[in-house]
């Protein structure tokens, strides 16, 4: 009898639970979907090391996902409460016919279960749907040739989707027990009658406000943009954030009153159509979700930023790698190792004695034969001393620079490098090559914060004076370049001067940099794997090898685009059915209201005008302050990953803006078409 | 006089054919421009229905309904807004004020829905302001009025656009009897100074007494109709009680 009744109690509100529906399902399936990764990285042809960093990267993303439950079960426990709301009076009517509060609780404890069931059903079903197009992208993240298409199905994904949702469900029918046995049953009857007072701000006090939350905005965009030389250390950073968030909130505080304020001193546009009673709508509804709205507004914000940028950082990151790592392998070693500097570092003497030797005879020691493997090869040194440092190199520029970026090391050693060897290097790089008059140095850069540091010194013609000779700048620029491969641009400088400048004794490190003899990547693998099984314990030989750089850039940059979109999807999810539920507990207040229009004779096409009017405007203006937001907040993203590159800014911008469309605007249209049937005329 | 409402044998069933119920059983009436009518019958007598049908909000089952030679039980749907919105002026029991408006916008309502213009608009609605006398609530919100203030706020805003006839269904029924009194001599003002046609339902005795006609209903049927003529407010409303008793005790909640 009871499950009959919750049964067509669900069916009857089919309409009312589309969006709570909806949203669990979704849920559901992004929750599975993002831990079924796991299943599917298994089948990908990738290296070793590749899968470490899957490793790393699935352990994340299941840390990530507690975390997201967190979210989605507070999300939910906040839509069941809307949605009992709703049902007040028919909870009276079951009282008042002598239904005893536990069997209320009995017939919410059905629903629920039925909700449960049905739409981890159908969730997990999307979500075993979905997954198979995101094995397609987690191919395409690792590089990994998909050998044949293969259908996946995680069950310990499906496992981990029911546990974490059954327990949220469970919270929910204790929570919903819990609030029935509080109902009293004179406040569920008159639970609809209450009338609203319009709690009017004093629309001087709304202006000063928003005056305030502006300027708090506006000094929050330029401490993040051009005035971001401010920001000197770490938790400085928080100013901006702190800022950010109270400003949000004022503004939203101010927004109702000033919006009102404006909008009806323009007579002519306020008093057109519905135009009063729509501002109106707006402005209560914006009124009673202060919170709420800043809180949205804010998830928004973030999403978009961690969306275009997590996107961002994948495409940049394996764009720079065939420019900024264009050999094979490099071996570097440092060279004349002191007695007391391996005490101090735990060297043993074996390691310590082979530090006197070249790279290459290294290499012949531990039974590798470079001449079998290698191809285009160089071998040099570069020079060091602990009498120039950074500090000298930089002059008279050194103590404003020393104010300017505290956190810089300025206390390290400068490196030499020989002109003709940098020249070699040059060469095989693609890059510009140098000539230097004999009393000349060239000083050669890539990354961004260390460039204006290293110009600003050679505008002022700042000397060096090594081993007893001194020289003078060639240029005012910097010459871009780099000796070491990497992923990133992250050379902060060092000099080249004539070859001789420098003799062996100031001589600090071994480099050896060279193609593998080999046409395809299967062959690399092979050469790459021969030199890793062997032992250079005895040895203090470094090696870093472009296969290497991609696989763990890639794995990092899937790493940051999975957990981004993860959690991009989830807030912009939890924010848009905030957002719709709390449109449509009020559509049954609404729907009074709109039948008094339509008495007054206001046709169909004005009242659905009026209506998307107010949910287009409530669902845009948090969208509309996160977008402003945002753009300084990409900005900035974008300045803190410089050293990732941000050449591919444009097509990740695009790719949150289809998230964005899909996800919001849905939510956006399931409401307006939930609350267009609820206000329809019967 | 020309008569601006004509009712013409309406019929209003509900129900199936097994079970069938005549809310409204072969009414006939008219009512003239200028003219304060009231209907007067008991609950379930069929008076609300017949200003549904009136109104337009319901549909007759059978019969034809005129307003100024036009029968709007033949109107298509846009043409039945339209006709609502340019003819027609509402006054509800619970006063259907929009609670997030001031008093000010929501007699302006009315006339933006028909697109007057600005100027135009705040002039009329000062002028049925002062008649209505609601000239200082006009920026207060209706959880700040009294029950008479807002009943008398939704008849400026049913009548500001000069509609060809107000409907007002129990306008008194949520009011105090001061209010009340108060509310009705207002319509006699406007009835007699703008030549406002109202056609308002009741049950009670003391609030028909304020309008040039009563007209009964019992049972769907038009059951007795009283014209005032030359008597006193004090003489028709003895004169409507006596009615009210023969129509048989149903009315006795009507004093």
């Amino acid at each position: 009898m009871l499950f009959k009744l919750s049964a067509k109690n669900m069916k009857k509100s089919i309409k009312d639970y589309a969006i709570y529906f909806f949203t669990l399902i979704l849920g559901v399936a992004i929750f599975y979907v993002f831990n079924a990764i796991e299943s599917q990285t298994v089948l990908l042809n990738v290296t070793s090391s590749t899968y470490e960093i899957i490793d790393l990267m699935i352990n994340m993303l299941s840390g990530v996902s507690v975390f997201v439950s967190f979210i989605l079960g507070f999300l939910i426990i906040y839509a069941s409460r809307f949605l009992m709301k709703r049902r007040n009076k028919e909870f009276a009517i079951y009282m008042l016919l002598g239904m005893s509060k536990r069997k209320i609780s009995l017939i919410l404890l059905i629903e629920t279960l039925l909700i449960g069931l049905v739409s981890l059903g159908v969730g997990l079903l999307l979500g075993i749907g979905l997954s198979q197009l995101m094995s397609l992208l987690v191919a395409n993240m690792f590089e990994a040739d998909m050998t044949s298409f293969m259908f996946t199905f995680s069950l310990s994904a499906c496992y981990k989707t029911l546990f974490y949702f059954g327990i949220m469900y469970v919270i929910i029918m204790i929570f919903q027990t819990l609030s029935i046995s509080r109902y009293q049953l004179i406040d569920l009857l008159q639970s609809h009658k209450r009338s609203e007072k319009v709690k009017l701000k004093n629309p001087i006090l709304s202006i000063l406000v928003f005056i305030i939350a502006s300027c708090m905005l506006g000094y929050a965009y330029y401490l993040v943009t051009i005035g971001i030389d401010r920001l000197q250390s770490v938790d400085q950073i928080f100013i901006p954030i702190g800022l950010g968030i109270v400003g949000t909130f004022l503004l939203f505080w101010s927004l109702s009153g000033l919006l009102l304020k404006i909008v009806s001193s323009m007579k002519k546009i306020y008093y057109k159509k519905l135009n009063c009673f729509t501002i109106r709508q707006i402005g209560s509804e914006i009124n009673t979700t202060v919170f709420s709205m800043s809180m949205i507004c804010l998830m928004l914000f973030v999403t978009i930023c961690v969306l275009s940028s997590a996107l961002s950082i994948k495409n940049s990151m394996t764009s720079n790698i065939e420019s900024l790592a264009p050999v094979d392998i490099e071996f570097t070693k440092n060279l004349d190792m002191t007695e007391t500097y391996r005490e101090e570092m735990g060297y043993t003497e074996e390691q310590r004695e082979d530090s006197t030797i070249s790279i290459a005879e290294t290499l012949g020691n531990i039974g590798f034969d470079a001449d079998q493997y290698l191809t285009d090869v160089l071998d040099f040194n570069v020079y060091a001393t602990n009498d120039i440092l950074v500090s000298d190199t930089l002059g008279s520029y050194y103590e404003e620079a020393k104010q300017k970026y505290p956190s810089l090391a300025f206390d390290s050693a400068e490196t030499f490098v020989r002109v003709s060897d940098y020249n070699k290097v040059a060469e095989l790089y693609g890059l510009e090559t140098i000539t230097l008059d004999e009393n000349q140095y060239v000083v050669v850069a890539d990354f961004d914060q260390w460039i204006p540091l290293r110009e600003e010194a050679l505008r002022r013609k700042t000397p060096i004076t090594l081993l007893g000779k001194t020289y003078v700048p060639k240029e005012e620029k910097v010459t871009k370049g780099f000796l070491h491969i990497s992923s990133n641009h992250i050379n902060m400088g060092f000099f080249v001067v004539p070859d001789d400048a420098v003799e062996e004794s100031i001589r600090q490190q071994n480099i050896l940099i060279a193609n593998y003899k080999a046409n395809s990547k299967e062959e690399k693998t092979k050469i790459e794997n021969t030199l890793l099984s062997l032992d250079a314990s005895k040895t203090v030989l470094n090696a870093s090898s472009k296969l290497a750089i991609i696989e763990a850039s890639v794995g990092l940059g899937a790493l940051v685009t999975f957990i981004g979109l993860y959690l991009g999807i989830v807030f912009l999810i939890s924010s848009a059915a905030i957002l719709a539920l709390k449109e449509l507990s009020e559509s049954s207040d609404n729907k009074e209201r709109f039948q008094v229009l339509r008495k007054l004779g206001a046709d169909t096409k004005m009242i659905h005008r009026a209506l998307w009017m107010q949910i287009a405007i409530f669902f845009g203006l948090p969208l509309l302050i996160a977008m402003i937001h945002s753009i300084f907040g990409i900005i900035f993203c974008n300045y803190i990953l410089s050293t990732f590159g941000n050449e591919q800014l444009l097509p990740s911008i695009i790719m949150t803006a289809i998230f964005l469309i899909f996800i919001y605007g849905g939510y956006f249209y399931l409401t307006y078409t939930c609350s267009k049937n609820m206000i329809k005329e019967r | 006089m020309e008569p601006i409402l004509k009712i013409s044998h309406v019929e209003k069933y509900y129900g199936s054919r097994s079970s069938l119920t005549k809310a409204i059983d072969d009414i006939s009436f008219t009512v003239d421009q200028g003219e304060f009518v009231a209907i007067m019958g008991a609950s379930g007598s069929g008076k609300t229905t017949l200003l549904n049908c009136i109104s337009t909000i319901d549909k007759v089952t059978s019969g034809h309904i005129y307003v100024a030679d036009m029968d709007i039980t033949k109107l298509k749907k846009e043409k039945l807004t339209k006709f609502r919105r340019e003819e027609l002026g509402f006054i509800f029991q619970d006063f259907n004020l929009l609670d997030t408006l001031t008093a000010y916008e929501n007699i302006s309502l009315a006339l933006s829905i028909q697109n007057v213009p600005y100027k135009e608009m705040d002039q009329r609605i000062k002028e049925i302001a002062k008649k209505l006398d609601i000239t200082d609530v006009l920026k207060k919100y209706p959880y700040q009025m009294s029950g008479g203030q807002k009943q008398r706020v939704a008849s400026a805003r049913a009548m500001i656009t000069n509609p060809k006839l107000v409907l007002a269904d129990e306008p008194t029924g949520a009011l105090d009897s001061k209010s009340a009194r108060m509310l009705l001599e207002r319509f006699a003002y406007l009835n007699d100074e703008a030549k406002t046609t109202i056609l308002m339902v009741t049950h009670d005795a003391f609030t028909a007494s304020y309008a040039d006609r009563v007209i009964f209903i019992k049972d769907g049927k038009i059951f007795h109709e009283l014209r005032k003529g030359k008597q006193n407010r004090k003489e028709f409303f003895d004169a409507i009680i006596d009615v009210v008793t023969l129509l048989g005790g149903d009315l006795s909640d009507a004093l």
